[in-house]
């Protein structure tokens, strides 16, 4: 415990501590004063009401679009079912300023809905909500799906073999084994929606504003730093509650589960009703995820004189950037894939012994590590970014010109999915195995190599693929130390997005669909690596 | 274990491995650079020059440039003020009239006359007496209009801030955000220097009930709504009035394969406001020397006549030739609105409350 303890100290309570004692502090003085000040300004009310509602309807829209989607990866085997479950988590990747763009086309005036009935859905909150579910889909499919696909389907059949029905036999059965996966999934994609900041400016205009708007207007734009601070002790407040009350129902239900090698769980679809499913499922994902990546792709190839690769040959180049890179702009690839490399090291190593700590302790301690491990995702990416300045400026960890900073601002963000991941497993692990072990001799080390490991090891795969797909699409963080001579591509793909011409609007298109086209092999092999295992299980 | 699995353990260990040593390259390589060898260059992101006059500064002042980019001007100077004393870089380029008493109110320059300031026009130098910051460019924000959309309506596009609220451009023009967006807030300020302190709002009045559209940011406004611009014809954008900048039209041109002989866009030259962008040698720097080195070289001609076709705006030394394309696509903007930096720093707050409440 003490290494994620000692990272999250040194890497986020230290300089988010500091940002808001800079913000809070005058002259020497504590300014508490300023705390009921914004507290008392209806407008932030407004906002956290308008941030907490939103985040609700997203998660319980995800949930309810996505679960259907999480059980026919788990369980239906369908060609193309590896690629899709890739191309699902892509919209992770990519930068809001880019899918705001598509869902504008789709949904906005002139859009696809406009054209076939008149409906327009920008500026309205459905627009945000829509672009949640396309964000977090992949969650709850793979947080989910990951359990599902590893629980033992003999289970529910004996449930119905001693005739319980098919409902029955799944909310008895399979439910309270999925729970805290679900869970778990929720709890991300609240976090997520929670402090949503690009698709609430993008799609919402300027009339809705989320907590995370408004301490990125406070800090980076009016550098009001008492407002800002008061503001992220606010979302820290909210964050913590919601954290406080997962914890308290999540701790009776996680159990002991019998799992087994996902390879065995699933089949091809039989009757109607699976059939049904699959086909839904698919309709869905085509119209949710499919069609605004579609729109995307087919941008970047629309040029003047028709269909054709000019916006892709022009990446090779440096000549086309106009002095923006001082490299080729498809360089970035290597700079976002050694990034995303690093970050996903340190998410996993940090994330995989904060995990295992929590499977072995109980109590109010580990509890609170726990939700400890959650709260980057529920803080501002600016007050987090703002803090490294001023706490991480002095050797030995003046870090803030270092592009160390990338992957630990990206991993920080990543090891909340690789606790949440894993623990649902590691705790379904039976302990007795890993007493057996013991009681043969193995060392607690020898132990969880032996026991745990071979039993997470798809688990670990999945915590793999959202951290590397974290850092891949990470901007808020990257922009702040990037490089002419070391975009990311989110970076580069911003930088192209900022400057009129039809060159550069298509590079950056171009740019997108090659960073869909990474995410979505880099989760391939990723899955590769593990499907290589099966059978050794 | 299993093989394959201790396989893939070794590989991560071996990546691992890799990216440390990399890192302590990387980290070496930096400690060089903490001395007199590099000299780093804070800026936004629409900084850019051309790699060759890049390389010409590093041959002739001996000195490596780094640049660190932010998203914006306005984060720029935000972490400058933050990490005072301590900075990041050696000079801060990209503080313009609305962020410069920020800048000069924090105290964040040490005062360097660079060489060649007297061929500046006196009339950029907002801190003549001090020098704590250079001009480097002056840039409009105006109103672009897609002239496809004016030609085939038979209808003349509006020259004017007075034009814009006339019934026959009902519904057209598109902005920004003036809380979030430096052109945003730059057209507030231009129809607040033209129709004075309070008019403004009887003005704002009259283009909310003209239909004016506001977005966040200029890459919505410009890409996603503009029907002139690349991206707005390929995102299906129907507004053809949008806030932009007087280079837009050029780059348009530059930025097409193959270049048009007319810019698909034009400006309503009567609609501009002015910001002048300036740089500083921030306190505390690590390479003061080199510094001054670069701000000399950021108002030498090499560099100023590299600025046009790189950042879309003009340089400020007399003299310095402005390409062909620059001057043949861009407008001539002979009288913008400007204000001064001071005027700027007391006003912004409540007039972006004011305005907030007015348009949004």
């Amino acid at each position: 415990m003490a290494l994620p303890l000692a990272f999250f100290a040194v890497f986020f309570a230290y300089p988010v501590a500091a940002i808001v004692t800079r913000g809070l502090k005058a002259d020497g003085r504590w300014r508490f004063d300023r705390i009921g000040e914004v507290l008392g300004d209806p407008g932030v009310r407004d906002v956290l009401w308008f941030t907490t509602w939103q985040a609700a309807a997203s998660t319980a829209l995800t949930l309810a679009l996505a679960l259907p989607g999480a059980y026919v990866f788990a369980r239906l085997d369908f060609p193309g079912r590896h690629l899709l479950r890739a191309v699902v988590t892509v919209p992770f990747v990519l930068p809001t300023v880019v899918v705001g763009t598509a869902f504008l086309a789709l949904l906005g005036r002139g859009g696809l809905l406009d054209d076939l009935w008149g409906i327009r859905l920008d500026t309205t909150v459905w627009a945000i909500l829509l672009a949640h579910v396309f964000f977090n889909y992949a969650v709850v499919v793979r947080t989910v799906g990951g359990l599902w696909a590893q629980l033992d389907p003999r289970q529910e059949e004996a449930a119905r073999v001693l005739g319980a029905g098919r409902l029955a036999a799944w909310r008895r059965v399979t439910l309270p084994a999925l729970a805290p996966a679900v869970a778990a999934a929720a709890l991300m994609v609240f976090l997520f929606t929670f402090t949503s900041f690009g698709v609430v400016q993008i799609l919402g205009g300027p009339h809705y504003a989320t907590l995370e708007v408004e301490i990125y207007r406070q800090t980076a734009q009016l550098l009001d730093l008492p407002t800002a601070a008061v503001l992220s002790l606010v979302q820290f407040a909210a964050v913590g509650t919601l954290l406080a009350v997962h914890a308290w129902t999540v701790r009776r239900r996680e159990s002991t589960l019998r799992l087994v090698d996902p390879a065995h769980t699933a089949r091809r679809p039989r009757g109607a009703g699976q059939w049904t499913l699959l086909g839904l499922v698919l309709v869905q994902i085509a119209l949710l995820i499919l069609l605004p990546l579609g729109v995307l792709v087919a941008r970047s190839f629309e040029t003047p004189d028709g269909y054709g690769l000019a916006y892709y040959r022009a990446l090779g180049s440096v000549d086309d950037s106009g002095g923006m890179f001082l490299v080729a702009p498809v360089e970035a690839v290597w700079n976002s894939l050694e990034y995303a490399a690093a970050a996903t090291l340190i998410a996993l190593v940090v994330g995989g012994l904060a995990a295992a700590a929590l499977t072995r302790r109980a109590g109010r301690l580990a509890r609170g590590f726990d939700a400890l491990l959650m709260l980057p995702l529920g803080t501002s990416a600016v007050t987090v970014g703002f803090g490294f300045l001023i706490a991480l400026d002095e050797p030995p960890l003046d870090l803030r010109a270092s592009w160390v900073l990338v992957p630990l601002a990206q991993a920080l963000v990543g090891v909340p999915f690789v606790v949440r991941t894993m623990l649902p497993v590691l705790r379904a692990v039976d302990h007795r195995l890993r007493e057996a072990a013991a009681v043969l001799g193995a060392s607690p080390l020898r132990a969880w190599r032996e026991v745990d490991l071979p039993l997470v090891g798809r688990a670990v795969g999945i915590a793999a693929g959202f951290a590397f797909a974290v850092s891949l699409g990470e901007f808020g963080a990257t922009v702040f130390i990037a490089r002419p001579d070391n975009p990311t591509l989110p970076v580069a793909v911003s930088r192209f997005l900022g400057r009129a011409g039809d060159l550069n609007y298509g590079q950056a298109m171009a740019l997108s669909t090659v960073l869909m086209l990474v995410c979505a092999c880099s989760l391939v092999v990723l899955e590769r690596v593990r499907a290589d295992r099966t059978g050794e299980f | 274990m299993n093989t394959s699995l201790r396989r893939a353990l070794g590989a991560a260990l071996l990546g691992a491995l890799a990216t440390t040593t990399l890192a302590a390259c990387d980290g070496s390589d930096e400690a060089d650079s903490g001395g007199s060898k590099t000299v780093t260059l804070v800026s936004h992101e629409s900084f850019a020059l051309s790699p060759e006059v890049q390389k010409e500064f590093e041959r002739k002042s001996g000195y490596k440039l780094k640049v660190l980019e932010n998203a914006d001007a306005g984060v720029a100077v935000n972490k400058a003020v933050l990490t005072k004393g301590h900075p990041e870089g050696d000079v801060l380029f990209g503080v313009d009239n609305t962020l410069l008493s920020r800048a000069l109110d924090n105290d964040l320059f040490t005062p360097y006359e660079a060489k060649g300031l007297d061929r500046i026009p006196a009339s950029v130098q907002y801190d003549r007496d001090k020098h704590r910051v250079t001009p480097v460019d002056t840039g409009e924000v105006c109103v672009n209009y897609d002239k496809k959309y004016f030609a085939d309506k038979k209808l003349a596009p509006p020259q004017t801030f007075d034009d814009l609220v006339k019934p026959q451009y009902k519904n057209l023009l598109v902005t920004e955000n003036a809380a979030t967006s430096s052109p945003g807030l730059s057209f507030l300020l231009a129809t607040a220097a033209r129709y004075g302190d309070d008019g403004w709002r009887d003005y704002w009045k009259k283009l909310k009930d003209n239909g004016v559209e506001v977005v966040d940011g200029w890459s919505q406004a410009y890409n996603d709504r503009f029907s002139g611009s690349a991206g707005g014809k390929k995102a299906g954008g129907d507004r053809p009035l949008v806030v932009s900048y007087a280079g837009s039209p050029p780059a348009e041109v530059y930025y097409a394969k193959p270049q048009p002989k007319k810019a698909p866009t034009g400006v309503a030259t009567g609609t501009c406001f002015r910001q002048t962008e300036f740089a500083g040698l921030l306190k505390g720097a690590r390479n003061e020397e080199g510094g001054k080195a670069l701000l000399d070289f950021l108002i030498s001609k090499r560099f100023q006549e590299d600025i046009p076709l790189n950042m879309w705006v003009n340089p400020v030394l007399k003299g310095a030739e402005l390409p062909k394309l620059f001057t043949e696509f861009g407008a001539k903007v002979d009288h913008p609105e400007t204000m001064a930096p001071e005027k700027i720093a007391e006003n912004r707050e409540p007039w972006i409350k004011s305005w907030s409440s007015l348009v949004l």
